[in-house]
């Protein structure tokens, strides 16, 4: 009786025991993206647009990572811009776009262009997640403070305060020629940016 | 009472031993089998020839002339697939400059997510000499259990035409000559090298 009582709790131990073990051999895929915080699959699009290709794009003045401070009519007959929103630091999908973008400099310089990518996270938040993509060759904008302001005038801030994964393409006379609210759960693609770049 | 809990214990623990066993002996796992993945034959004349393929629409790995494929999942979006890039180069030369080793070994790389484009940025940006391919779809990404960036397989490829995965791991190769002193000891190549 009392051996059969045990039975039960061996096969209990022995199934932990056994499950720690494979645990620990097969589950170990977390190398490098501890740091990443996964919120799931959120709503594709929370926000209602305020702006329409054609438009003239709203000025601006964010902090930017490099300590100065950026405007969007700085570039006006001088560059196009392309500004890339994305949602939050430390989020999957935004923390594997910016990198792809850093290696397409030349992409950029071929017509004419710079980038912007703003979030509405701190400087110091910006610091340590950029931190990982190497150096980047574009401004990084803070739009922190007041919370979300630019993102909001372009029709971008989301009801949960953070921005969507945007694309805007403005050209030298400071008028909007495309607009991409991008489904915020996936990334779009570069060669978007390109097409709309050789219109220009 | 406690019994009937412990019974009840041991099947859950059981069950759940069984599913980590289940994802463990995924494809991936070394000593099993690559996914059935068809990848298109490359337009490259070059990149054909290096992959031994004939000139047709797609091929699977098995099919690559060589004793050992090594594939790199890779995003030219990964920071970290950047950074290894000139690791990775390093590897393919230290394979093409061994006479030994040029036509044993190969190397492919597979862009999860990226568009034909992107791959083609990828690869001008670094100059990777080997052959990239899209998968735009994460087809092939979700093949292989949607690992992370950037993972490594190395596949044993048998004259009977079977296969077996050799190595599975996420990360940097870390030290291109003793990743591939580790390949050559997995394959069985080192007595031939």
């Amino acid at each position: 009786m009392c051996i059969k009582r045990k039975v039960p709790f061996i096969v209990l131990i022995g199934s932990i025991v056994l499950f720690s073990i494979v645990s620990m051999t097969f589950g170990v895929m977390h190398t490098f993206k501890d740091y990443i915080y996964q919120p799931g699959t959120l709503k594709p699009v929370d926000s209602i647009p305020k702006l329409k290709v054609g438009d003239k794009a709203p000025d601006f003045i964010l902090p930017s990572l490099s300590g100065e401070k950026i405007s969007l009519s700085s570039y006006l007959g001088k560059k196009n811009v392309v500004i890339s929103f994305v949602p939050a630091a430390w989020t999957p999908v935004c923390s594997d776009q910016w990198p792809g973008y850093n290696i397409a400099k030349e992409i950029f310089d071929k017509y004419d262009a710079i980038l912007l990518g703003i979030t509405v996270d701190n400087i110091p938040t910006l610091y340590a997640w950029t931190r990982q993509m190497g150096n980047l060759w574009f401004s990084v904008l803070s739009d922190f403070w007041p919370h979300g302001e630019v993102a909001a005038k372009y029709g971008v801030l989301r009801s949960n305060g953070v921005s969507e994964r945007a694309l805007f393409v403005i050209d030298k006379k400071g008028i909007i020629r495309y607009i991409d609210v991008h489904d915020i759960n996936d990334r779009p693609h570069l060669e978007v940016i390109v097409k709309e770049l050789e219109k220009l | 009472m406690i019994k009937k809990i412990s019974i009840f214990f041991a099947t859950v623990m059981s069950c759940l031993l069984l599913m980590d066993y289940a994802l463990a002996t995924s494809p991936l796992v070394e000593g099993g089998i690559f996914p059935d993945i068809k990848l298109s034959v490359p337009k490259s004349p070059d990149e054909r020839s290096y992959l031994g393929l004939p000139d047709k629409d797609s091929f699977t790995i098995p099919e690559i002339k060589a004793k050992v494929v090594v594939i790199e999942i890779f995003s030219m979006y990964c920071p970290y697939c950047q950074n290894e890039a000139p690791r990775v180069n390093e590897l393919y030369n230290l394979i093409d400059k061994n006479p030994d080793l040029r036509d044993k070994i190969k190397l492919i790389g597979i862009g999860a997510g990226n568009t034909p484009f992107e791959v083609d940025v990828f690869k001008k940006t670094f100059n990777i000499p080997f052959p990239l391919f899209p998968d735009e779809n994460f087809r092939i990404h979700k093949a292989c259990g949607e690992v992370r960036t950037p993972y490594f397989i190395g596949i044993k490829i048998n004259e009977d035409g079977t296969h077996k995965v050799i190595y599975s791991k996420l990360g940097s190769i870390q030290d291109a000559q003793q990743f591939l002193d580790l390949i050559l000891k997995l394959s069985g190549l080192k007595k031939e090298a």
